[in-house]
């Protein structure tokens, strides 16, 4: 595969959300606003590019019987370094993510990489295949935030869009209208599939 | 009693009000995976509560006694999932060894446990939270209980919606996800509860 197929393969075809419904929690939880989303999928790829950098090095080292608590051991640790700069730089957007970002760890995604393909592949690639699929990842969250700040308060990054006479769907911006959100839109994707 | 009374909101709260599925959005890998079926969405659910009360445990103890004294509570997120996932392993080697039945029910959903984030979010929150020992303990087997429930309940409504007519495009994810949305609606009901 070339360098630029490896790279686009997150953003539709291979989408990690929408194809393969990995990490679904983050997407939920955080994408009641635009604003939210991209300072999540910013964290979600730094992690996951850089544990595919240093789990491509150190692959040949690890013994294969512990090579998942390994990659967890370097996806923790990267996810600590995230969680500590972003506290330190944006606090209003730590807070906002709260629990989401120590759970990093547990996404699917970052762990599925580093088996599927960093472990596999060598340091270039990797850091293409990271980075292509940390992309994908936030635009789902893009794109489901974008739905769901609209319908649910009419703005778009507190912005007002929607004339004033709009009554904002409330239930957009809380809990059930992610599930439905999110529901309609793999739908979707699969129609678009057959 | 008031002690009574007040594990008695904790449990409310964490089985109903904030149900970890529907209203904070953890472990919603294994709600949608493992709810195709009622009986190993039950097997699903038992491991969980069991890995849950322990988790609990251990994280709390952790953190009180190593990570606080020693002054590395930056270190929280990756001691807390070694422990989880060494606490998975341990805890699938003993059920082995010593029930053979429950190890032969659960036996596949152990390992999905690690990377389950109700886990871990459960330890975190306890520490967010300021829980003391007991009520740590407790909140990890009520959010446990929580997930059971709505994971139940799922794989009940996903049984029936096997015989349903619905749009090929909207089978099997894109359908639970709304059914999920509906259910998430009827627990909103549970806001209202005051205690």
């Amino acid at each position: 595969m070339t360098f630029f197929k490896e790279f686009t393969k997150g953003f539709v075809k291979e989408n990690p959300v929408f194809v393969m419904a990995l990490g679904l929690c983050p997407v939920l939880a955080v994408s009641s606003s635009v604003e939210n989303a991209i300072g999540m999928g910013a964290a979600a790829t730094f992690v996951l590019v850089f544990s595919n950098i240093f789990i491509s090095l150190i692959k040949n080292f690890i013994p294969n019987k512990i090579r998942i608590p390994s990659y967890i051991v370097v996806i923790a640790s990267f996810v600590t370094i995230v969680d500590m700069v972003m506290e330190a730089y944006v606090p209003a957007l730590h807070k906002n993510l709260g629990l989401f970002i120590p759970l990093i760890v547990v996404n699917c995604i970052i762990l599925g990489r580093a088996e599927a393909f960093a472990g596999k592949n060598n340091v270039a690639r990797s850091i293409v295949d990271g980075l292509g699929m940390g992309i994908g990842f936030t635009l789902a969250l893009i794109v489901i935030a974008i739905i769901r700040e609209i319908l649910g308060a009419g703005q778009l990054l507190g912005f007002n869009v929607l004339p004033e006479t709009y009554n904002p769907m409330l239930i957009a911006i809380l809990a059930p209208g992610a599930f439905i959100v999110m529901g309609l839109l793999m739908g979707l994707m699969n129609m678009k599939k057959k | 009693m008031e002690f009574v009374a007040k594990i008695f909101s904790m449990a409310i709260a964490a089985i109903f009000v904030q149900n970890f599925v529907l209203a904070r959005f953890l472990g919603l890998c294994p709600y949608i995976g493992v709810s195709k079926k009622l009986d190993s969405a039950l097997g699903m659910g038992m491991a969980v509560i069991f890995v849950m009360t322990m988790a609990s445990t251990f994280t709390w103890l952790i953190q009180t006694y190593l990570l606080v004294p020693f002054k590395i509570e930056f270190l929280q997120t990756i001691a807390f999932i070694l422990t989880i996932a060494s606490l998975v392993q341990l805890v699938e080697m003993v059920i082995q060894k010593t029930a053979p039945a429950l190890y032969k029910a659960l036996g596949v959903f152990l390992p999905l446990i690690t990377t389950n984030c109700a886990v871990l979010g459960v330890a975190i929150l306890n520490i967010n939270e300021k829980f003391s020992f007991i009520e740590a303990i407790l909140n990890g087997f009520f959010a446990g209980l929580g997930f059971t429930l709505v994971l139940l309940l799922m794989a009940g409504i996903r049984e029936k919606l096997e015989k349903a007519e619905l749009p090929k495009s909207m089978k099997g994810m894109p359908i639970a996800m709304i059914v999920a949305g509906c259910m998430a609606l009827a627990f909103f009901g549970f806001a209202g509860l005051k205690i």
